[in-house]
């Protein structure tokens, strides 16, 4: 009986052996590409900033993390609120919610119209989706630049049907900011909706409607919160790239409507001050977990229950 | 007489017990055109009555599902009409129509609890939150499932669900309530007590029931009436016993029971039955259907529990028997008639006693009891 005890356990401890060995390079990539650069980062917002970029290392300071949501009078010295930080942390909350937004009120009835189409069609349409990915993010955002700049298409076609007089300003403006973002997102939003709606279950389309619910009342009790997913991870998808866009307010916001992921840029570039750019990084971060958590605690709070 | 009541309008009507609850006029559904034209339903007529347990059966594909559909709304006939309760109900979407569906698939919303589920008609139909408690209590009552009510859909057995589907089509108080083969996706033991289970909730709510089924035993058990679809085309509608035992040609003889089909030409002609020489050169008496006389060349049925075996030549036809297959409660006997043709007879079995069972080879005889052969109609 021992015996077989003993062999058991053996077995055990090498299985539990080779389950590290084999996961081992796994852990290494995870280490070295995702923990390792975000503990440098981590270690670079608590140090003193050099004086032409880096930081002088071994020297510890607040003075990186102080930075990000206050200042110090020029003049008198006195203690206030960072207001130009909080503005582009707010601008780029604000603008990647509403991207998140627009671009679920046009990905929904997209991936709806795909996931219709007959099964040999789809694919054609879901590969139309993703044609923009093929072309390179600055390329695409300066033909967004052509589209909505004052002697762009848009204006040009607005003149000439008479619509409007002057051309609107749209370039250098929020506005800007959350075409260019939806339009670059929006395939993010579209993907994962569409391989949710593409298993939704039409019967329980038609038991809806046998029992009495309109087409309202369908796409409000049971399409969505079947789909719902599909529209969390679409979300997701788009929300926390938009909260670190880069390219599009560089090119379609001009300087003034600056985003995080530009102050975080201008800290390392010509700001020289690289304990500040790695608190405002890791800020967020912070911000993408807080938004992350208060999703999951919404999944598991309506409808996901009844799952497990 | 039922036209009388077409502006009345259906809550007058469906009091009268009397009048049709469902009545199909010359429907056919067509789906595609040129030569992808692919006839589902062609002119059907039938007349569903009131508090009846009514039956679609044909194989699959033959189109009753299509009707089944039709009356939900979830197609619409390429011509024809469907009133209920008088009614034409062309006009409304399915979502206005007093008709409930038990799917095939049971199609429960996986988001939603065992009484949400339930539920759910009501809530759709605006009825105040106490309505929809107490009937939704009812209906679990009436299916057995208080014990579930919390439970998730996912969390239920394949039974379970199936007595969830029927009580949330049946929630609503449907006029009509229609079943797309809602016992095919069970195990033989299971769907033998839902069959039970269906009767049983069938008479206690008093709702007519459209049921469709590809299984014969399943529609001669439960049904009022059946009516025997195939290609499209209704064949026979009428009860158990009436398709069973007067199968008005041969698809319903074949699709029904075990038949056993005999070539022959009728040689005299009487009041209800004729004489027929059939192809081995014995002449027999059969039924003939109801309608225009037939002559000339016909096919007779009949059942192999309606035929014995006897001594050679002391029947209406010898052969030799080729077969015996033991089925626990009878024995079918497979002969080789003289003429050629296979025939098939059922005998019970009894214990100890009855005649020397004969062999594999032996020449027997085969009676036929009165009335055991019926001439089809093609």
């Amino acid at each position: 009986m021992s015996r077989v005890r003993e062999a058991a356990v053996a077995a055990r401890n090498r299985d539990i052996r080779n389950r590290w060995l084999l996961s081992a390079p796994a852990l290494a990539i995870i280490f070295f590409a995702a923990v390792g650069p975000l503990f440098v980062m981590l270690l670079y917002s608590f140090m003193v900033k050099g004086d032409y970029g880096d930081v002088k290392f071994g020297q510890f300071s607040l003075d990186g993390w102080f930075s990000v949501f206050f200042q110090r009078d020029l003049f008198d010295d006195t203690l206030g609120l960072a207001d130009a930080h909080i503005a582009i942390i707010w601008r780029s909350i604000k603008l990647s919610f509403s991207t998140t937004l627009l671009t679920l009120i046009l990905g929904f009835p997209t991936a709806y119209f795909i996931a219709m189409r007959p099964a040999r069609n789809r694919e054609i349409w879901v590969f139309l989706v993703t044609i923009p990915f093929w072309t390179n993010l600055l390329i695409r955002t300066f033909a967004m630049q052509q589209i909505i700049r004052n002697e762009g298409l848009l204006n040009n076609t607005l003149i000439w049907l008479g619509v409007i007089n002057e051309p609107l300003q749209i370039m250098y403006t929020d506005t800007a900011n959350l075409l260019g973002m939806t339009y670059v997102y929006l395939p993010l939003m579209v993907l994962p909706l569409y391989a949710s709606i593409e298993r939704l279950d039409f019967r329980l389309v038609e038991a809806g409607y046998d029992l009495y619910a309109n087409r309202l009342q369908v796409l409000r009790r049971i399409i969505i919160p079947i789909v719902k997913p599909g529209l969390i991870a679409g979300s997701i998808l788009v929300f926390i790239p938009s909260l670190g866009a880069y390219v599009t307010p560089r090119v379609l916001g001009g300087g003034k409507n600056m985003m995080l992921g530009n102050l975080i840029e201008l800290q390392f570039g010509g700001g020289r001050n690289w304990p500040l750019g790695a608190a405002i990084s890791i800020t967020l971060m912070a911000l993408v977990m807080i938004a992350l958590l208060v999703y999951v605690r919404n999944v598991s709070r309506g409808g996901g229950s009844h799952h497990g | 007489m039922r036209h009388e009541g077409f502006e009345i309008g259906s809550h007058a009507l469906s009091g009268m017990t009397s009048s049709a609850a469902v009545e199909i006029k010359g429907v056919s559904r067509i789906y595609g055109s040129g030569e992808h034209r692919v006839t589902a339903l062609s002119d059907v007529f039938m007349d569903i009555r009131q508090n009846e347990f009514f039956t679609l059966l044909g194989p699959s594909g033959c189109g009753k599902t299509t009707l089944l559909r039709l009356i939900a709304g979830f197609d619409f006939p390429t011509t024809g009409e469907i009133l209920l309760n008088g009614q034409d109900i062309a006009p409304l979407p399915p979502f206005k129509r007093p008709v409930n569906t038990v799917f095939q698939s049971y199609a429960l919303f996986p988001h939603m609890t065992v009484e949400e589920n339930i539920g759910f008609g009501l809530q759709m139909l605006g009825k105040p939150k106490s309505e929809v408690k107490a009937r939704t209590d009812e209906m679990l009552e009436l299916v057995h499932m208080t014990a579930m009510r919390d439970r998730a859909v996912s969390q239920i057995s394949g039974g379970q669900q199936q007595r969830v589907a029927l009580a949330r089509a049946l929630a609503p108080k449907p006029e009509v309530l229609l079943l797309d083969e809602p016992l095919s996706a069970l195990d033989y033991k299971l769907r033998k007590e839902m069959q039970i289970e269906l009767k049983r909730v069938q008479s206690e709510t008093g709702i007519t029931f459209i049921f469709v089924t590809h299984d014969q035993e399943e529609a001669l058990t439960m049904s009022d009436r059946i009516a025997v679809i195939s290609n499209g085309e209704v064949r026979q509608i009428g009860s158990a016993r009436e398709i069973y035992d007067r199968p008005a040609d041969r698809f319903v003889a074949d699709f029904i029971g075990e038949s056993n089909f005999l070539e022959g030409e009728i040689t005299a002609t009487g009041e209800t039955t004729a004489t027929v020489a059939l192809a081995g050169g014995t002449s027999i008496t059969a039924a003939l259907p109801a309608g225009p006389k037939l002559s000339g060349k016909v096919t007779v049925v009949v059942r192999p529990e309606h035929a014995t075996l006897g001594e050679a030549g002391s029947g209406a036809f010898d052969g030799t028997l080729e077969e015996a297959v033991y089925f626990g409660t009878d024995t079918h006997f497979h002969v080789r008639l003289d003429g050629g043709e296979r025939f098939i007879v059922r005998e019970q079995n009894v214990r100890g006693g009855g005649h020397a069972l004969p062999k594999t080879g032996d020449r027997v005889a085969v009676h036929l009891g009165s009335e055991a052969a019926q001439i089809l109609k093609d």
